[in-house]
């Protein structure tokens, strides 16, 4: 029974970076329209920015928790207001592609620098240690992460579906050009979107740099799995990409556990049941 | 008197393009304080293209629309919104992810003296019973309302309606023309486009006809009688 626990907080845990990266993902297809291709790569440079504080800035990983998500927000913004606009009108494909090869370029730059292998980032001190809970040990580090992530998730999904903002935005997602006439300036939501879904993106991989080691490839090995999630999940819907992304965390460590040759295709051979059934995913509308 | 007052909008020599095909081939038009000016003309004739010309959401537009004497042809649609300008769609343009209450309160104030929402519910009392539904659940003429109200909360005084009795009941066309003069009564200026000549005619101080995207009549509502028969012939009635 530990090992089937401690399987399922390894799935949690999982699960939890699944949600924050598949939301990102949501919130920015929903406004942009975009599939962002490179989300895994941002996700790296968030844990890179954690590692970079630390080692030459001297600020800890709580300093990093908050500023890694600004700054590789604002560097999302500056290649949207840069690249991404530019794509407009054209076939989404321009945009898979854009966003494709600015992953290859960004892991590209930061393995020849780096190298392949991941380099350590200590658990701060605050967190270290773990608590018995009677049927298991839980390293309180992982439970921090899984706690994190579900009220990040949870005040995204707020944020979007309850607030005046969250208006706003699902307006400019259906009708950006009415939602321009009303006075709102569109273009700078846009931008903003995007930084919001890249800061998501970035504090994954803050919250992952303890657990997983700090390297140039963590996002890309990482981010095929959610695209798979966002897939099952339906593609834009916010609450449908957090709870699938658990969920399918989850799956995967009670796979580990009952069967573990198969823990690494179940998530896709879900995928390929859920597009048999339903090709706009569990939560998807048909557009 | 009326002639002695600046227009609210003056519109000279809009051209407008969708594309490649030409639209608009130089309107020439104004509208003045507390006016309710309607533009008539056939089907494509380039009514609705002028609104959007005016709103700045047309792709490529020409010549000079100056509102409240600022020049506002080179001017993205938000910034124009932003000087005054409110814009009621022919397709209403409901949104089907915002409740009726987001729908109503999506339009920022862009300046003070907007229509407290209470008074808002006084005009149209339908929406005060369906605030939680959702937007596109609305009948027709309960979208049309809702599409009326939400921009008369933002403290705009320049309404431009896009053929507000479209598919609409008998019933709710009476209720939108009683709207429609309250409004006016109160001092709003409003720029309409309309197919039902005969909703028009009860509301208007003017009336600009436009073909082919041009104006190439004018008459003001005491002349309307005299003019029947013209106009039967331009409408194609």
């Amino acid at each position: 029974m530990q090992a089937l626990y401690g399987q399922l907080l390894v799935g949690l845990i999982n699960g939890s970076f699944y949600a924050l990266l598949s939301l990102g993902l949501a919130v920015i297809f929903g406004m942009l329209e975009i599939i962002n291709f490179a989300h895994g790569a941002l996700y790296m440079i968030g844990a890179f920015t954690a590692y970079f504080l630390l080692q030459y800035g001297g600020l800890n990983y709580w300093w990093a928790l908050l500023l890694a998500p600004l700054i590789v927000g604002a560097f999302g913004m500056l290649l949207e207001r840069t690249l991404l606009r530019r794509l407009k009108g054209l076939d989404p494909l321009y945009g898979l592609l854009l966003t494709f090869g600015l992953a290859l370029v960004i892991q590209g730059v930061f393995q020849n620098y780096f190298g392949s292998a991941g380099m350590p980032y200590a658990i701060p001190d605050q967190l270290r240690g773990g608590v018995n809970l009677g049927f298991m040990y839980l390293p309180i580090y992982r439970g921090w992460v899984v706690i994190v992530s579900l009220v990040v998730c949870i005040a995204t999904w707020y944020l979007i579906e309850r607030t005046r903002l969250g208006a706003y935005l699902r307006a400019a997602t259906e009708n950006p050009t009415l939602v321009r006439a009303f006075g709102i300036n569109v273009p700078l939501t846009i931008t903003l979107t995007y930084g919001l879904g890249v800061g998501l993106a970035a504090l994954a991989g803050v919250l992952s740099a303890p657990i997983n080691q700090v390297g140039p490839l963590m996002g890309a090995d990482l981010i095929i799995v959610v695209f798979a999630v966002v897939v099952i999940g339906g593609m834009g819907s916010i609450m449908g990409s957090v709870i699938t992304g658990f969920a399918l965390g989850v799956i995967e460590g009670l796979t580990k556990y009952f069967y573990p040759e198969a823990s690494n295709t179940v998530v896709f051979v879900l995928m390929v049941l859920v597009l048999l059934v339903k090709p706009t995913g569990l939560t998807g509308r048909a557009n | 008197m009326l002639e002695a007052t600046a227009p609210l909008l003056d519109v000279k020599g809009l051209h407008a393009w969708y594309g490649e095909s030409h639209i608009l081939h130089g309107m020439d038009f104004h509208v003045r304080p507390g006016e309710v000016v309607t533009l008539l003309g056939r089907n494509g004739a380039g009514k609705s293209t002028t609104l959007k010309s005016i709103m700045g959401i047309i792709g490529k537009r020409r010549g000079s629309v100056m509102f409240e004497g600022h020049e506002t042809i080179q001017l993205p649609s938000d910034r124009i919104a932003r000087l005054g300008v409110a814009f009621c769609p022919e397709e209403r343009g409901i949104f089907a992810s915002l409740d009726v209450k987001e729908n109503l309160l999506l339009p920022p104030a862009i300046r003070p003296g907007g229509m407290p929402v209470e008074r808002i519910f006084d005009l149209f009392p339908n929406l005060k019973e369906r605030l939680t539904s959702q937007g596109t659940k609305l009948s027709g003429g309960e979208q049309q309302m809702l599409a009326i109200a939400r921009i008369l909360r933002t403290g705009a005084r320049f309404l431009m309606l896009d053929e507000p009795t479209e598919g609409l009941a008998p019933v709710i066309i009476q209720q939108i023309g009683r709207t429609i003069s309250r409004l006016k009564a109160e001092g709003f200026t409003i720029l309409l486009v309309e197919q039902n000549f005969r909703f028009a005619a009860d509301l208007a101080d003017r009336f600009y006809v436009v073909e082919h995207g041009q104006v190439i009549d004018t008459f003001a509502s005491g002349e309307l009688e005299a003019n029947m028969q013209k106009l039967h012939h331009y409408l194609g009635v």
